[in-house]
């Protein structure tokens, strides 16, 4: 029982779509291994809307998303492990299988096997550690998730009077969240001088309930030894250094952090498998396979979305891949392009695209690097344009998503280039 | 009436209380925190320091000599986290090689062995990382990084397997003596004793001043750290102090026995004596003088920032003597190299107690303790093992330090349990990891809620609870 | 009379203005880059709804995430969770479940969001 031909590491919205993709490519031999006691990972805490337009084409709050998923494994028979978790990933010396060592109650250690692996673990959140806020540190800080996760899950009310540092879409989202729960939520303070959050949700989270978003401002100081008393928040300057006169003093019980989100790779680079420091997530080529044959990346752990339903677009696309792995392997021989990134592109998923294995369309996907209006985004090879789009607006907190055709792949050389466009005024 | 009460569950405290559980005594810890280890203690360098550094003849000296001597075996007895990593001090400047000479001479007039002066050249082939500028260093081969949590945590332990009594959550506000002792009066109640023992860190000086006319006083000198990840922890193997000079007192790079990269701290006396608050300065401080150590420090893998508070007494020296009141004993100053020294301050605070009434050893003194299991550090058959007992070790709760939820209800059940977030992670390290707590909390606090009969909301970092009346565990 | 809102459509985050006569009909929209922005504008100023989301505590003390079948006049949004956290409910409860037919008198219904066992 312990072999398998596909192994789907996190049943969250991106295990459940690559599992249920590759089940239907033919793959029967395949098991979800997931850490919490129920399938859904995040979404189960995110009880807001918003979610499911492109895929079910309604709006569905986070839970509904997933539990039509998961309805859908229970549908298609794939079997899954719960409260099951994953020590490490490595590839059997001289064979093609992978070890996929796990803890649980029921299974103890165990070592499984699998011919393909996808790894769908998602991510976690920016600790204030990381943010180097200095202060003290009292009760009453948490990561937006955390809190979201104590709300919604334990039906827990964590404070009365609330901060919330990053206006990404979760600390957003708890700004309301805290607000309908009771709470009054004094300022949203964002260091960037544009939110890290969907348009949507400022208005819908903050200006419906007149909770202002201080943009280029920051915690600068935490006070209060073992509770929360209050925080100093300061305007910064273009350098992002705090500006000392604009100090002012907001007494609060809860401070929320919504700093951004970090892949969790620990496995991933466990196992060898090279990490792009650009997106803290996988080198990936064009079937989203990492640099590790037969293991795959899709959703939260590849790179960070913006939207649930590309997560499920993405890891359908690699459980598709894994499930052309498993029955006749991915073609070889074929012209290998590299993707670098120009002007205005953070990155792209994927890094590298193989001529052999190309899909019909090649979603090249990436994040902006900064605020761009009227642009166009340009793919290109030596001078061959390969791809030319207008658009009115780019984000960094949206996610881009281009589609590369397959015939215009003879047309390129080893290396593609993408970038953003700016036209003189 | 208790024969002996401590003031403080600090080491200090909890080593005094666990070297006279060895005797035919009733101790009583008495403790304004709701754990043990919450001031001075927790927040440190987490260093078993050689001895080369304290002035000869000092208690210091003696002292830290002693402790460093005692910490393998008591490691070893009492299952808490100590490895002999070896230290170096870093030299800068040809000029200053006399100052490196200066501590060999102190290393060997306090009895400290394995001490030698290496070029700086030696020091790199030892210690890849360490930087160019390096042109000698001491070698120390008998410093050590221990588990402080751990260390204390194991001390009050035995000391309550034992028989010591702790009166958590009992903050003292008074005490007077009288002809049959000393009545100490708390948060929670009366405690009298015959003999006291002012273990109280940095609020020794009050203790002090609550009984004695003699003036003592205590100063809190502030250190700031900087806590990496475990992907960092490589980038020394030793721990790496820089020599003192007239520019300052440096900063120290180590590896942390968990595996992790600690670099601090800075030295600023401060006024509030709770105030444990990080600075931007004091951080930028740190980075900057660790960097003159090691090269290609990785900052960006901080996980977190923490101060903590020395007590640092006016003599110079640690003050560890019977006071003009006769049954009242200091154990005051205890700055560093105090966690060193904690097990020998032990020692000679129980022959101070001796010169005042007689000490019978124990018939049945149980001189070991058991620990936590460290579910991580077991094989896999171990770990089997341990499932199939108990299947709470198979359900992993803090991912990032793989602790098990079979783990955080030991450290919640057992004598002296965790109460408070912090407690569970003193003893287990979940949510000491890269997530710092974000995915573990809040399981760990449902895991106390149930314990303690309370809302998931109620359950506390730190701190007391208001509705504590000062749980007693005998 | 004029009214300055930011539109939701799309990233853009349009700066619109909109004039208002004293019905409260929209006369003209500004500030707007297309069609979108234009009709968010009508019907944000005319009758703004929301959709409402948040957990009704079971009785044994389980949230269960609910949210109102279709939007809700905005205005009612704090009366609507109210009323959602004035019942408990008992276990076990299917998505999609009415938990409150027509709540506060809106014609919307509350439904639950999961199902809880």
């Amino acid at each position: 029982m312990n072999k398998y031909d596909l192994i789907v590491i996190g049943g969250g919205p991106a295990g459940m779509a690559a599992a249920i993709a590759a089940k239907k490519a033919g793959i029967d031999d395949l098991v979800i291994l997931e850490r919490d006691s129920v399938l859904g990972g995040i979404l189960n805490q995110c009880i807001h809307n918003g979610f499911g337009l492109h895929t079910f084409k309604e709006e569905l709050t986070g839970p509904e998303y997933a539990e039509k998923y998961a309805d859908m494994v229970r549908q298609e028979g794939i079997p899954f492990e719960l409260d099951t978790m994953v020590l490490s990933v490595e590839k059997i010396q001289d064979s093609e299988l992978k070890a996929v060592t796990v803890i649980s109650s029921k299974l103890g250690v165990a070592t499984l096997t699998a011919k393909a692996v996808v790894l769908a673990m998602g991510c976690r959140e920016r600790p204030r550690g990381a943010l180097n806020i200095p202060g003290t540190r009292p009760q009453g800080v948490y990561t937006a998730g955390t809190a979201q996760k104590l709300v919604n899950l334990e039906g827990a009310h964590i404070g009365k009077e609330v901060v919330i540092l990053g206006s990404g879409d979760i600390g957003l989202i708890m700004a309301r969240r805290m607000t309908l729960e009771g709470a009054h939520v004094a300022a949203v303070a964002e260091l960037m001088p544009y939110s890290s959050g969907l348009k949507r949700n400022i208005v819908q989270c903050l200006d419906d309930y007149d909770i202002p978003l201080l943009l280029s401002h920051t915690v600068v100081d935490i006070k209060g030894n073992e509770k929360l008393e209050g925080v100093y928040i300061a305007q910064v300057d273009d350098n992002r250094a705090p500006i000392e006169s604009t100090k002012k003093y907001y007494p609060c019980d809860t401070l929320l952090l919504s700093c951004g989100l970090i892949p969790e790779n620990e496995l991933t680079g466990g196992a060898g498998i090279s990490i792009d420091p650009r997106t803290n997530g996988a080198l990936v080529n064009e079937s989203l396979e990492t640099d590790m044959p037969g293991v795959f990346s899709c959703g939260n752990v590849l790179h960070v979305h913006d939207l649930v339903d590309f997560v499920s677009e993405e890891s359908a696309r690699a459980g598709e891949a894994a499930a052309k792995y498993i029955r006749h392997g991915l073609g070889e021989g074929g012209k290998s392009i590299e993707l670098k990134t120009g002007n205005g592109v953070r990155y792209t998923v994927p890094c590298r695209i193989n001529t052999a294995n190309a899909p019909d369309l090649t979603h090249i996907r990436f994040r902006v690097t900064d605020v761009y209006k009227n642009v166009s985004i340009i793919v290109k090879s030596g001078d061959t344009e390969l791809i030319r789009k207008k658009s009115q607006i780019l984000v960094p907190s949206e996610m881009v998503d281009v589609i590369l055709k397959k015939d215009k792949l003879s047309s390129a050389s080893d290396t593609i280039e993408v970038f953003i466009e700016e036209v003189a005024e | 009436m208790y024969d002996v009460a401590i003031i403080g569950a600090g080491a200090v405290g909890c080593a005094a209380a666990m070297e006279l559980s060895k005797y035919e005594l009733s101790v009583c810890v008495i403790e304004k925190n709701s754990d043990v280890c919450e001031g001075t203690t927790k927040a440190n360098s987490a260093i078993a320091h050689a001895g080369f550094d304290a002035k000869p003849g000092t208690l210091k000296a003696k002292l830290n000599v002693r402790g460093s001597k005692l910490m393998g075996e008591l490691a070893e007895k009492l299952d808490f986290a100590y490895k002999q990593n070896g230290a170096m001090v870093l030299c800068f400047d040809e000029n200053d090689i006399s100052g490196l000479e200066e501590l060999k001479k102190r290393a060997e007039l306090n009895g400290v062995q394995g001490v030698s002066i290496i070029t700086g050249d030696k020091a790199r082939e030892l210690e890849p990382s360490l930087t160019d500028s390096v042109c000698a260093a001491l070698l120390a081969e008998t410093s050590a990084i221990i588990c402080p949590f751990e260390m204390t945590l194991a001390f009050a332990e035995n000391a309550c397997e034992n028989g010591v009594v702790f009166r958590l959550s009992s903050r003292v506000e008074g005490i007077s003596k009288s002809d049959k002792g000393f009545v100490i009066k708390t948060s929670t109640g009366e405690v009298t004793a015959s003999i006291v023992i002012n273990a109280a860190g940095l609020y020794a000086d009050e203790i002090h001043s609550m009984v004695s006319s003699t003036p003592l006083g205590i100063t809190a000198r502030r250190g700031e750290y900087l806590l990496m990840d475990k992907a960092a922890g490589g980038a020394v193997s030793r721990t790496i102090f820089q020599l003192p000079t007239k520019m300052g007192k440096g900063v120290l790079v180590t590896p942390t026995v968990h595996g992790n990269l600690l670099v601090g701290p800075t030295a600023d006396n401060i006024e509030d004596k709770d105030d444990v608050s990080t600075t931007s300065k004091g951080l930028g401080d740190v980075k900057a003088k660790a960097s003159l150590s090691v090269k290609n420090i990785p900052f960006g893998k901080v996980i977190t920032s923490f101060s903590g508070n020395r007590a640092v007494g006016d003599t110079g020296d640690f003050i560890i003597q019977q006071s003009d009141v006769k049954g009242f004993i200091d154990a005051a100053g205890i700055e560093s190299p105090g966690l060193t020294s904690a097990p020998a301050i032990g020692e000679y605070l129980c022959e101070i107690v001796s010169g005042i009434t007689e000490l019978k050893p124990k018939n049945n003194y149980k001189d070991t303790r058991k620990g936590i299991v460290h579910f991580n550090s077991l094989s896999y058959s171990e770990r089997n093992e341990l499932i199939k007992k108990n299947a709470a070790y198979g359900k992993i709760v803090c991912r990032c330090e793989t602790v098990t939820e079979g783990e955080i209800l030991d450290a919640i059940n057992r004598p002296l349990g965790a109460t408070t977030l912090d407690g569970v992670k003193r003893r287990t390290r979940a949510g000491m990891g890269r997530c710092q707590a974000g995915f573990c909390s809040p399981v760990t606090m449902k895991l106390l809620a149930e314990k303690l009969g309370i809302k998931v909301e109620q359950v506390r970092k730190n701190g007391v609870y208001d509705t504590d009346r000062g749980h007693c565990d005998e | 009379m004029i009214k300055e809102l930011t539109c939701i459509c799309c990233p853009m985050g349009c700066a619109l203005k909109a004039e208002v006569d004293t019905q409260g009909n929209v006369i003209s929209v500004t500030g707007n880059t297309c069609i979108r922005g234009e009709n968010y504008a009508k019907s944000e100023l005319t009758a703004p709804v929301r959709t409402v989301t948040t957990t009704m505590i079971s009785k044994s003390g389980t949230p269960i995430p609910v949210k109102t079948k279709d939007p809700i006049p905005k205005e009612k949004i704090f009366e609507v969770v109210k009323a959602i956290k004035s019942i408990s409910p008992g276990l076990p409860v299917r998505m999609g479940d009415v938990m409150i037919a027509d709540v506060c008198s809106t014609g919307v219904d509350i439904v639950a969001a999961r199902t809880i066992k």
